[in-house]
Order: structure tokens, then sequence, then C-alpha cells
């Protein structure tokens, strides 16, 4: 029978491009641990860059990094979680509704230089702020509402119907429904979907490139005045990312040991992407489970 | 329960507090849309409006040399080098998504959701940079050493991008598989075809538009991928006559030569062209994923 | 003649016994209904027939069916058995492609190419099944267009391009409005001198209205199988007889 010697043949072939991306994957994510082995230590990671010298470290770009991020999700969180509840509880279908759906498709499609250069002109130049952390965190705000939105509305979209009719039955309002029952819900998925944005967020370069700024004055951690260009307080001084230096390193760098600056600083960056993965697989689960009664 | 009038008048505008807060926040997508499209074009639209270029000469010219006393920028090796890229990438990453997600769903579910879907998500999540340095301190030595030329190069793009956009292709193209309902693959079974067949002639022709999707996705990111590519095709500002050449795209040269002009100059009004070029063409992938999804069956 | 034997037949969900000792046998060119109330087995029963439940994990059958006294578990290929025992499922399941290719997709896979005879096997089977009139000049709109009553005689239809001896129903008409019930119902009754039927149904009428033998269900197990007036007029068990006068379940 000739259909089943051709089902038999598909199937070793599905076989084999699927355990060559897997093989593939797992030599990807060795090599790059396996090359940036020897910076992996506390020393390269907290100490800053040299210049044209062998043996500096990632310290304030890491710290950057870490920072930038954490003002993103501050700004983008809030509001695309607003974004999603609209779409989710009160848009109706109609010319708006799909022209929110259509912005938040072109943002979310939108290659991140051109939106690096959008940050360019509002944020860095129209408000005078410069290649500033602020502005970093502003672009950054627009590649991330799209997913935010969208991760929340899906999260909330999966709520079923029967926990709003038990809130409405029992007399409360629209939005407190929202807030005290739906939100809650929801929530095992909205954070999820937080860190592993916060996953690209963290990896994100040519969005930052011409607004955070490719250099990083040095920080004095002692210093908590937010006006002082050396405070790691002040959101107007220029923020060098991991992700942007790995990138600089290689286009222009002038130490001698550049190649395995840029390996130990590719090894950190992804290992704190997995990080960022296995946490909100973790955290989604144990949420779950957490409300659901199984423990 | 007595009913606290003032409670009620405060529990009413909290309400109405609430649609106005989370209603403003889906208008302010709407607003950035349109200030992004706006600012960029503003700037974009002063090659041809202040600097007098034609858009022929723009889009048609093989010639860019914007740093002389009469510049010229023709955009044609950039605009060419993106498709390349973009397209070869997809030719090659297209195939293997679609066959990796019909492994996912239709051949071993246990082993798609186990070991599959995690590492493509961790696929996903890796960061373009690294893509980029890998690309450059592994895969340009390579063909450097063993195909000739510098490894800086159309096939280093290519490969680069292959890598980046099968984790796109094949999580989306699973999604529309897995929406197929069950009871049309248990009626292929139930008329005695294998399962090859089922995936051949029922589950991929249902599937189509959400595959078609996936695709255009995949090219839409590779279109718009900058410092992986960058990184990788050697930036010379030619059409590629071969896989060896070095080349550039519309995201290389925004990438490189943003920070080295003078916000005003002819070179700098050009780069903005480019960045609304390819405002235009995201734009447009997104418009034909909307004319394909309308026309899935199962939604 | 037997067309279908069935013999000590258990089948596991996991853990969870499912099928208990099942006895059975189908008479060719008879029409055999199933009945009995929702989950007792009946559904589960008919996809052993097919090796439908192969496609779900963890199922565990032990016991011999016999299909023209073969063991259809060891002594009949799959795919061969598929091709042999046609299914109509309850929900009307189409294709998304066109009314022609829907029923021509059987004869296809099976490697038919010829158009001529294509044309000639949709036009046969849509004929069968009492549809050809009503979609000979929209063969080629999408199935996804007709009716559910419509749909589900193009299902009818897609089973008897493939030429099957044996054609299971499971509750075909569950999903239908009574005037698509009835054109189903009259189509059993004229197919039955071609094929052999098992039809699941929890209509009573429907079991009473177009089988020549009953079998009733009860979790799991056959409490009772014989020809349709004696089963109905005369059960020997009183569970069946609590059950057809609607005195449980």
């Amino acid at each position: 029978m000739k259909s089943k010697l051709y089902d038999k043949i598909a199937t070793i072939y599905f076989y084999v491009v699927a355990t060559l991306l897997i093989v593939f994957l797992i030599s990807l994510i060795s090599y790059i641990l396996y090359q940036g082995r020897t910076r992996l230590n506390i020393d390269f990671l907290t100490s800053p860059p040299k210049f044209m010298e062998v043996g500096g470290g990632i310290g304030p770009q890491l710290f950057n990094s870490i920072e930038l991020l954490i003002i993103t999700l501050i700004i983008s969180v809030p509001i695309g979680l607003g974004a999603g509840i609209y779409m989710a509880e009160y848009a109706k279908p109609g010319l708006l509704t799909e022209i929110i759906r259509l912005s938040v498709e072109t943002l979310s499609s939108m290659p991140s230089i051109v939106v690096g250069l959008f940050g360019l002109l509002v944020f860095v130049t129209m408000t005078g702020w410069g290649y500033s952390l602020i502005a970093g965190a502003l672009t950054l705000t627009v590649l991330n509402l799209p997913v935010m939105t969208r991760v929340s509305e899906d999260s909330i979209n999966s709520v079923p119907n029967s926990l709003r009719e038990a809130s409405y039955a029992l007399g409360a309002t629209k939005w407190q429904t929202i807030v005290k029952v739906v939100v809650p819900a929801a929530m095992p998925g909205i954070i999820t979907g937080i860190i592993l944005t916060a996953g690209r967020i963290f990896g994100e370069a040519a969005a930052l490139l011409y607004t955070a700024g490719m250099s990083s004055p040095a920080l004095n951690f002692s210093n908590f005045n937010p006006a002082s260009p050396t405070s790691p307080l002040n959101l107007f001084r220029p923020a060098e990312t991991l992700a942007v230096y790995i990138w600089k390193v290689n286009s222009e760098g002038l130490a001698p040991d550049a190649r395995q600056i840029a390996d130990g600083a590719s090894a950190v960056l992804l290992l704190m992407v997995l990080i960022f993965n296995l946490l909100a697989r973790w955290l989604g689960s144990s949420l779950y489970k957490r409300m659901t009664g199984e423990r | 329960m007595t009913i606290d009038r003032k409670y009620e008048m405060a529990r009413k505008r909290q309400d109405m507090a609430g649609k106005v807060i989370v209603f403003t926040s889906a208008i302010l997508l709407i607003i950035l849309v349109i200030s992004l499209f706006y600012f960029v074009a503003s700037k974009g639209l002063s090659t041809f409006v202040k600097d007098r270029i034609s858009l022929k000469e723009f889009l048609l010219s093989t010639v860019w040399s914007p740093d002389r006393d009469i510049p010229a920028v023709g955009a044609l090796p950039f605009i060419l080098g993106s498709i390349f890229v973009s397209v070869f990438a997809i030719m090659i990453s297209g195939p293997l998504g679609v066959s990796s997600a019909i492994f996912m769903v239709e051949i071993s579910k246990k082993l798609g959701q186990k070991i599959l879907q995690p590492a493509i998500e961790i696929f996903v999540g890796i960061p373009s940079v690294v893509y980029g340095w890998l690309g450059l301190s592994v895969l340009v030595p390579f063909i450097g050493k063993h195909f000739g030329g510098l490894g800086f190069s159309l096939l280093a793009g290519i490969l680069v991008l292959t890598i980046m956009t099968l984790p796109t292709i094949t999580s989306v193209s699973a999604d529309a598989i897995r929406s197929l309902p069950i009871e049309i693959r248990e009626a292929s079974y139930a008329l005695g075809a294998t399962r090859w067949q089922t995936i051949r002639h029922v589950i991929i022709p249902a599937a189509k538009s959400g595959i078609l999707t996936a695709i255009v996705l995949g090219l839409a990111r590779a279109f718009g991928e900058a410092l992986a590519v960058q990184m990788v095709i050697g930036n010379r500002p030619v059409i590629p006559k071969s896989f060896l050449e070095p080349m550039s795209t519309i995201t290389s040269i925004i990438t490189m030569d943003m920070g080295n002009t003078v916000m005003g100059s002819v070179w700098n009004d050009a780069l903005w062209s480019l960045a609304l070029l390819l405002l235009l063409i995201s734009f447009t992938f997104i418009i034909i994923i909307r004319l394909v999804g309308r026309r899935g069956m199962y939604k | 003649m037997k067309k279908i034997e069935v013999k000590d037949l258990d089948l596991f969900y996991g853990d969870v016994q499912a099928l208990k000792n099942v006895n059975l046998s189908v008479e060719a060119n008879s029409v055999l209904a199933l009945i009995g109330p929702s989950g007792c087995g009946k559904s589960t029963f008919i996809r052993t027939l097919n090796r439908m439940n192969d496609l779900i994990e963890g199922v565990k059958i032990n016991g011999t069916v016999l299909l023209d006294g073969q063991d259809v578990y060891k002594e009949v290929d799959v795919i061969e058995l598929r091709k042999r025992v046609g299914m109509v499922f309850q929900k009307p399941n189409p294709f998304p492609m066109t009314v022609y290719d829907n029923v021509a997709y059987g004869p296809r896979i099976h490697g038919i190419k010829d158009k001529k005879k294509l044309n000639e096997m949709v036009e046969k089977s849509l004929k069968a099944a009492a549809l050809w009139d009503e979609v000979k000049d929209r063969l080629h709109k999408s199935a996804l267009s007709l009716s559910g009553g419509q749909q589900q005689r193009l299902c009818i239809a897609r089973t008897l391009a493939v030429e099957p001896e044996v054609i299971l129903m499971d509750e075909p008409t569950s999903a239908l409005d009574p005037i698509s019930t009835m054109k189903i119902e009259e189509l059993i009754e004229e197919l039955k001198n071609k094929y052999t039927i098992i039809v699941v149904t929890h209509n009573m009428q429907q079991a009473g209205r177009v089988s020549d033998y009953t079998a009733f269900f009860l979790n799991g197990e056959v409490i009772e199988c014989g020809p349709t007036d004696q089963v109905f007029y005369n059960p020997k068990d009183k569970r069946t007889e609590d059950y057809i006068t609607g005195r449980f379940g």
C-alpha cells in the first residue's frame, strides 16, 4: 500500500525536523553559556567597563537594564491593563473598536528601529531631554503597550462569564465587578504575560540606540540626589543597557578583550531571559493552582 | 439591607471614573499610532518636499552617495537588500516552521507540549543582539572559511533571519492548526485516511489562512529586524550579485548612519524617508494579515 | 449471516472501565439500534468497531471484535478497516472544502484519480444520500454553506463514496430539525438493502422506526439485545422495561 509508505516517510520527516530544532536550540544555548562561562562572576557583573584595556565589566549596563525595565513596566503596565480592560469589558463592536484593534496590531508589528526613531524625535529632541533613561523608558513603553494590552485582554476574556454574573447578581457595579472579580481572576495570565514581555524589554536594543543612548556615565551608588548626573536615581542621564552594549562593543569596541566581553554579556543576557521564562512558567502555574484551590 | 444614598452616589461616580480611565488608555493607543505616522512622515517627506529629490530617484536609483556636494540618495540597494534577505529567510523558515507546528499538534502532542513548545518560547525570547553576536562570531567566520569571501554576506543575513523567524511562524501556525475542530480529523480517519493524508488534504487546506498569516508575520519580523542583520551583512550600499557578497538593508543603513548625520541634512532626511518606507511596509503587512484572516473558515 | 461479532469486550479509559464484557452480534444487511441513557457506553462501543478509539490516549481494550470472522484488532489493517466500516458522526462535520471535494475525498485518498470515475462516484453517493437534487447546482460551493440537515446527508454521502460494508451512525440526527431527521430515517431504511447499519440513538421512537434489532446499554454493559419488536414490547429484563417505558433515566 503506497499511502501507508508515504505516511511512514512523512512521520519520519516530521520527527527529524522537530529533533533538529531541539538539538539546534540546545547547542545554541550551551554554546553561548560555554563561551561566556569565564565571565559569569561577580567582578564582571559589577565592575564598570574599561576603555582600551583588558578586564572591564558590565556593572553600569546591567544596572541600567534593570532600572529601565522597572521604569518601563511602571509606565506601561497600568496603561496596557487599562486598555485591555476596555477592550475586553467595554468595547462594543463598531468602528472605534476596530480602529483601536488596528492600532494595537500596527504598533505591535512596528519595527523597533522605527519606534526608536520616533522616540529620538519626540522624547529626545522635542522634549530637550537628550539621550536619557526616561526617553528610553517612554520609547520602550510604545513597544510594550500593544503587547501588554493584548495580554490583559486575552486573560480577561478567558475569565468565565458566570463569575461576572454572580457579582452583578449581588448588586455590584460594573467597575466593582471588574476590579474585585474579573481582574483578580485574570491575574495569573496577566502576570505571566508581564514577565514574558519583561524578557523582551530586557533584550531590546534597536529602539534604545538613539533614545537611552550609547554611553553610561559612572554611577555613584551613594548619591541619592535625583538631579545629580552620577546618581542612579537621575532619570535624565544617558543609560546604555546591556543589549546596546553588546552591539556597541562589536561595532566600535576599543577594548582588546571585546570578544570576551561580548561573550560574557551575551551569556548574562541569555541567562536573564531564561530566568524570566522559567519564572513566568512557575509563577503562572502556581498562581493558577492557588486560585483553583489545589494548594 | 438599608441603602446608603451617599455610598450609592460614590459608587456610581467610581463606576463612571473607571470607565473613563480605561477608555482613555485605549484611546492613547490610537493617538500613539497617529503621532508615530505623523512625526515619521513629517521628517521623511522633507527629502521630497524640501530637498526636491524625486520619489522616482529615491525608490529606483542605485546611487547612494549622500555625503557628496550634490548628494545622491538612491535607496534601491537597501530596498532590494531588505527584500532579498527576508524573502529568502522565509523560504527556509516557512516550511520548517509549518512542519514543526504540524509535529506539535498532529504528530506528537506530548513531545510538542513538553519539549517543542517551551523550546519555541525560548527561541522567541533570545534577544536579537545575541543572535547577531552569534552570527558575527560563529556564522560569519564559518562562511568566510568554507564558502569564500569575508563571510559578511547576504547568506549570513538570511541564516540569522531564518532562525529568528522560525519561532514566530511555528507558534502562529500551531495556533491555527490547533483551533481546527477535532471532528474534521475524525471524519478523515473514519474514511480510512492515513495521518499524512489527513494532514495534507484536510489539515493544511483548512488551516491555510492561519498558516499564511504566520508566514506574513514572519516576513514582517524579518523585514523590520535591524541589529542582528546589520551585524552580519557587511553594510556595503550595493545590490549583492551573489549570496556571498556584502550588502545593506533599509534597517541596517538607518542603524549605521543615523548617529553620524546632522538633523536637516539631505543625508539625514533620506534616512527618515527610509524609516517612513519601513513604516508603510509594516502597515501593509498588517493590512494583508487582516485580509487573509477574514478569509479564515473557522473563526 | 453474522457481519460483526463482539466477544467479551472490555474497554478502559485509564482506570475507568467504560465497557464491561460486551457480547453482541450483528446480522448482515440489518439495522441495529443501540439505546440507553447518556454516558452508558453506546458511543464508546461503536467507536471500537472502526477503531476510532485508537486516536484517544490512554484507551485499553480487551476482547475481540470480528468483522466477517476476522479480528479487527489483530488481523485487519486499521486503514482497511475504516474503509470497510464507515462512520457518520453526531455533529455534521464536513471538511471546509466544496461539496464535491468532500464526497470525492474518500475515493481520492484511496487512489482514484480518474476524473470521470470520480464524477460518477460523487453523483451516485449524493443520490444515495438523497441530497443530489438539492446540491447538484452548487457542487463547487463550500460545504459549510449547506444547512445542518444537508451537511449531515453530505457526511453520509461522503461515507458511502468509500463503498463501505458497514455504516456506524453516532446519534446522526441529534443535532437536526424534525424534517431533516425524517429524511435521514428514510435514508437508513433504504441503505440497509446494501449495508449493515449500526445506529446509536437516544430517541426511542427512532429506534422503533428504523431498526430490526435493538441493544440496550446500561453502565457499559449490554442488558438486553434482540429483535426490536421483542425488546420494545416484550423485554426480558426489568431494567429494559423501565427504560423503555420511561420510568428511569
